[in-house]
C-alpha cells in the first residue's frame, strides 16, 4: 500500500515545487505572460515547454510498458472527439484563469503561499465543480 | 539570465519549474499509469467526480502540491506575490471550476499531459483556454479594471 502510495505524494511534491519554481503561483507572472497585446512576459513558455518536453518522453516510454511501475494497469483517456462541452468549458476556465491569473494546481500550492486567498479560490473553483454536476444530473 | 527584451522574464526559473512538472507527470504516468491532471484529481479527492484513481491517492497529491511550495520558499526564500480581492477570486475559482469540470482537464491536464500525447481533444482545449485568457487580459486592461495591488 505504502509503495503505492509514496510515488503519488512524490508526485504532487514535484508537480508543487515546479508550480512554485516557474511562477504560477504568482498571479502577476500568470497574467503576464496572457498579456500578449501589452508588456508580455514569456515565463510561462519556458514552464510550459519544459513540462511538455519531459512529458512527451515519458509518453513515448508508456506503450511499451506492460504495466506502471505502482499499479497493476493504466488508466488514460481515450476520448478524441471534439464537443462543443469541451470548447465551452475550456473558454470559461481560459476566462476565469485570465480574471485572477490561478488555475487549479497553483490554487492549491498557494495555500502556503497566500493561505487566505488560496483557500477563498480553492473552495470557489470546487464550488463551480460541484454546480455543473448539480445541473449535469438534473440534465 | 535575462532574456533579450524582456527583462522581468525568468526563463531559466521557468525552465526548471517546467522540468519538475513534467517529471511529476511522468511519475504519474509511468508509475501510477495515470493522467496528473489538477482539475480532474481535485474532483476525485472531494467526491465530486469519479475515476478509478484510488481517493486517498488523490488526496495525497493534492497534499504534496503546498508541501513542494514550502519545499521552494525554504531554498528560494519567502516571496509575498499579489493576489486579487476576495470577490474577484470568488467569480475566479468558479468560472475555474465550472470550466474545468465541463471541459474535462486544466492547464495542467490537457496543457502539460494531454499537448505532449497530442491529444486533438487537449490540443482544442489548450489553444482554447489559452486565447480566452489573452483576450480576458486585453479586454480588462482595455477596461483599466487592475486585479492585483
Amino acid at each position: 500500500m505504502i509503495a503505492r502510495q509514496l510515488p503519488v505524494l512524490l508526485a504532487g511534491i514535484l508537480f508543487g515545487a515546479g508550480l512554485t519554481l516557474g511562477g504560477m503561483t504568482d498571479p502577476a507572472r500568470v497574467r503576464g505572460f496572457l498579456d500578449l497585446f501589452g508588456d508580455w512576459d514569456p515565463t510561462l513558455a519556458f514552464v510550459m515547454g519544459g513540462a511538455v518536453i519531459v512529458m512527451a518522453i515519458a509518453w513515448a516510454f508508456q506503450p511499451r510498458m506492460a504495466h506502471p511501475l505502482f499499479a497493476d494497469a493504466f488508466a488514460l483517456p481515450t476520448r478524441r472527439d471534439l464537443t462543443p462541452k469541451l470548447i465551452g468549458g475550456s473558454a470559461l476556465f481560459g476566462v476565469g484563469w485570465g480574471i485572477a491569473g490561478l488555475c487549479p494546481g497553483p490554487g492549491f500550492a498557494a495555500l502556503v503561499i497566500k493561505p487566505m486567498s488560496a483557500a477563498i479560490f480553492v473552495v470557489a473553483m470546487l464550488a463551480g465543480m460541484v454546480l455543473i454536476r448539480i445541473t449535469e444530473k438534473d440534465a | 539570465m535575462i532574456l533579450p527584451g524582456f527583462p522581468d522574464a525568468a526563463p531559466l526559473a521557468g525552465l526548471g519549474g517546467g522540468i519538475l512538472i513534467g517529471l511529476a507527470a511522468a511519475l504519474m504516468l509511468l508509475g501510477m499509469g495515470r493522467i496528473a491532471g489538477v482539475s480532474g484529481i481535485a474532483g476525485r479527492a472531494t467526491g465530486i467526480s469519479n475515476s478509478s484513481l484510488p481517493r486517498s491517492s488523490a488526496w495525497l497529491f493534492l497534499l504534496g502540491l503546498p508541501l513542494g511550495a514550502l519545499l521552494v520558499l525554504a531554498i528560494a526564500g519567502d516571496f509575498d506575490p499579489s493576489f486579487a480581492e476576495p470577490f474577484t477570486l470568488v467569480i475566479a475559482g468558479l468560472l475555474v471550476g465550472a470550466g474545468t469540470k465541463l471541459g474535462s482537464g486544466c492547464t495542467s491536464g490537457h496543457g502539460v499531459c494531454g499537448m505532449s500525447r497530442l491529444s486533438p481533444r487537449s490540443l482544442v482545449a489548450t489553444l482554447t483556454f489559452m486565447v480566452a485568457g489573452i483576450a480576458t487580459v486585453a479586454i480588462m486592461n482595455a477596461m483599466g479594471l487592475k486585479v492585483l495591488q
